[in-house]
């Protein structure tokens, strides 16, 4: 298994990179917080530990610690459009139930 | 599921507690909302891909809810068809008294009842600037909130950096009824800087060069190791695209021979004006075709030659204040590594050649001139709420003009100077005049002048329960305290017993002041005048502290040590310095004073050896 990220999502994680002007890669992974468990981290990475996984597609490298690869492995993250608001989606085949509005998910 | 936004290292928010901040320039022609996503500042877009918010509010009428306005386009749109009730630029009458706006009378302006406040009779009722503003700033939250989908922490608004408190305050106070929490109030020049200067990193001196809609701002940055330092600001409160505008209409109206236009007319001429002023940066032409009434349609033509000779001396007026910033910031022109065009106005070609002339440099352009002050902004605010994580951003403000308090003699001590850096706070001593002195009136002005006259006057207050004292034995501390946002706090303390007293300057909207351009001008033109009025008025005061005492003395002492001769050319001194203090010859009252000092020395001496009698008997030389 491995995480992805859709074509507009990287092309988009490729510029937002560019703007800030350092850091080559993007984090993700898991909190435990939020109403139904667990609520996502979307970062930019300036430096990568030891135990990361380290993923790339696209172009875009993609940081994952072990211990939130469990619950988001297979993730394919995607950048859509809501009204005026923009902005990423996880796809993450792990979900059971998510909170009303899918910030917050429970595995 | 919900829109997620990259953040930096180590800030990822819980689900549904992101800290949504944005950035506003609330502009005198059009306004933008921008905030920080992924990093990443851009201005929002409305739902018809729209950035700009023309600044204009039509009214409607009034429920319960609220005023049912039109803000925007449409509301620009129905300007020449529904003048009186559609408001354009009313920043340009945030925080003024009804005879600073009367002179843009294109509205028919009241007050009500005890407040000063000018305002706007329209169909939906009397409606102040705050309130008009206050309506385009919820029309742009809204619009955010659309974009964000989130609750707002919290907005940074821009305004120009020679507002004053009053119109500060005005700003803050249109913010609250719009339900905005407002972080902080920084200059648009400042927020410029910050969306350029962050990007580029480049150190060095850098103008900003702001000529938008209403106002003309040019501030000198100074840009080190990430922070900038605002080395001085300078500018006009009242000279902007509009007045290219007013050029221009004043121009059809000759040309067409159209006296005392109807206001619709007048406003549909100002719509062509300005977009004759916008066609003329791209092309060379502009054809007009008018209908003036009466079944009249006027046509001509105005070429991009004749415009520019039209607005030079307008561009021009620019490049005074140009040099007062550089004089203040005592740096020349060859120090300056670029300059940042910013605002809509900046697009006039003339402009960035008149600009580039002066500065002997290349303008940048290349931020959008009408969005840079709302990415400032927004970047502040994200700042602000604590989305950044390593950038130690530091910006410094200036206070446009300095701030005192009168004195005797209707003098002005200056406490803060002009161009210092904000926040700050300052401390002075001040002591008492009259013996037995209780209570103490603090005006404070703002000002370059030396005389409270030519100042303009922001608030007073009084300091009580001084205990009596000998004149010149109480110590008054008087405090100047500035926030982040500008707005000023005076607080004063009498030293030895403790009483305090002090006040937040809260605006005093209906002061009639000169523009502050005219404040500084006249500040520079008449420091001669001034030095010597601030001669006189001192000789003056110390002429009648002179006076005081002598009748004191003269009624205690006076029939025990002087004869009847002594005494009478002691009064006729007295009486002849009260006269000549009286006219305005300040070497006269110097001379004169001197003349008593004379007369009265043997009195001063005898009233010195009788207290020292008087201390000394009965008294052993041991005990001394």
């Amino acid at each position: 298994m491995a995480i992805t990220l859709t074509e507009a999502a990287a092309k988009h994680v490729v510029q937002f990179i560019d703007n800030r002007g350092k850091g080559e890669a993007l984090r993700l992974g898991v909190k435990t917080n939020g109403c139904s468990g667990m609520g996502y981290v979307l970062e930019f990475a300036d430096k990568v530990e030891d135990d990361d996984n380290v993923f790339e597609d696209k172009g875009v490298k993609i940081i994952v610690d072990p211990k939130s690869l469990i619950y988001i492995d297979g993730t394919e993250l995607d950048y859509g459009r809501e009204g005026l608001n923009e902005g990423f989606k996880f796809n993450n085949p792990n979900v059971k139930d998510a909170c009303g509005c899918g910030e917050s998910f429970n595995v | 599921m919900a829109l997620l936004q990259i953040s930096e290292p180590g800030k990822t928010t819980a689900p549904h507690q992101h800290k949504l901040a944005i950035g506003i320039d609330l502009g005198t022609t059009n306004s933008l909302v921008a905030t920080v996503k992924s990093g990443l500042a851009q201005t929002i877009a409305d739902e018809n891909d729209q950035h700009l918010l023309p600044s204009v509010v039509q009214f409607k009428g009034k429920n319960e809810q609220g005023y049912q306005t039109q803000v925007g386009f449409i509301a620009q749109q129905n300007a020449s068809k529904d003048p009186q009730n559609t408001i354009v630029s009313a920043k340009r009458y945030m925080g003024r008294g009804l005879d600073d706006v009367k002179k843009h009378a294109i509205y028919d302006f009241v007050t009500e009842g005890d407040s000063v406040v000018p305002r706007i009779r329209t169909i939906a009722g009397n409606i102040s600037a705050v309130e008009v503003s206050s309506e385009i700033l919820k029309a742009l939250k809204q619009r955010a909130l659309d974009a964000l989908g989130g609750d707002l922490t919290g907005a940074v608004i821009t305004v120009p950096a020679y507002f004053d408190d009053a119109q500060r305050q005005a700003t803050k106070d249109a913010a609250k009824l719009a339900g905005l929490n407002v972080l902080r109030l920084i200059n648009e020049p400042t927020a410029a800087a910050v969306a350029y200067g962050l990007d580029t990193g480049s150190e060095g001196i850098h103008v900003i060069y702001d000529l938008g809609g209403g106002t003309f701002d040019i501030s000198i940055l100074k840009l080190t190791r990430g922070i900038f330092e605002v080395l001085s600001t300078a500018g006009d409160s009242a000279l902007g695209g509009d007045d290219i505008d007013y050029i221009i209409t004043d121009w059809i109206l000759e040309e067409a021979q159209i006296n005392e236009p109807e206001a619709s007319l007048l406003r549909q001429i100002l719509d062509t004006a300005r977009e004759a002023k916008e066609a003329l940066s791209q092309q060379d032409h502009f054809a007009f075709s008018l209908d003036i009434g009466e079944g009249k349609i006027w046509e001509a033509e105005l070429s991009r030659e004749h415009f520019e000779k039209l607005i030079k001396p307008l561009i021009r007026k620019t490049l005074v204040s140009c040099r007062r910033a550089l004089r203040d910031a005592d740096i020349d022109s060859d120090d300056i590594q670029d300059v940042v065009m910013v605002g809509g106005s900046t697009r006039v070609p003339l402009v960035r050649q008149i600009v580039g002339e002066f500065f002997s440099t290349e303008p940048l352009v290349d931020l959008d001139p009408d969005k840079v002050v709302a990415i400032g902004a927004a970047r502040q605010a994200d700042i602000l709420v604590g989305n950044k994580s390593d950038e130690d951003m530091l910006l410094l403000d200036v206070t446009p003009l300095s701030l005192g308090l009168e004195t005797m003699g209707g003098l002005a001590e200056k406490v803060i100077h002009r161009n210092t850096t904000i926040p700050v706070a300052r401390a002075q001593d001040f002591t008492t005049f009259k013996d037995g002195q209780t209570a103490m009136a603090i005006h404070v002005v703002q000002g370059e002048r030396e005389l409270i006259s030519d100042c303009r006057s922001l608030a007073r207050f009084e300091l009580r329960g001084i205990p009596p004292m000998v004149a010149g034995a109480a110590r008054i501390r008087v405090t100047f305290q500035i926030d982040a946002d500008g707005l000023l706090a005076v607080s004063a303390r009498e030293e030895t017993s403790g009483v305090e007293s002090s006040i937040q300057v809260k605006p005093s909207y209906g002061l009639s002041d000169g523009e502050i351009e005219t404040m500084l001008k006249d500040s520079f033109s008449y420091a001669q005048d001034d030095i010597d009025a601030r001669k006189l008025r001192e000789e003056q005061v110390e002429a009648s502290r002179v006076v005081e005492a002598l009748n004191a003395a003269l009624d205690e002492d006076g029939d025990k040590l002087l004869s009847s001769d002594e005494r009478d050319e002691i009064r006729q001194a007295i009486d002849e310095l009260v006269e000549v203090a009286q006219e305005n010859n300040q070497r006269a009252i110097k001379l004169k004073i001197e003349a008593v000092d004379k007369v009265t020395a043997e009195f001063a001496q005898r009233r010195m050896d009788v207290s020292i009698n008087l201390a000394l008997s009965g008294q052993s030389v041991k005990d001394m």
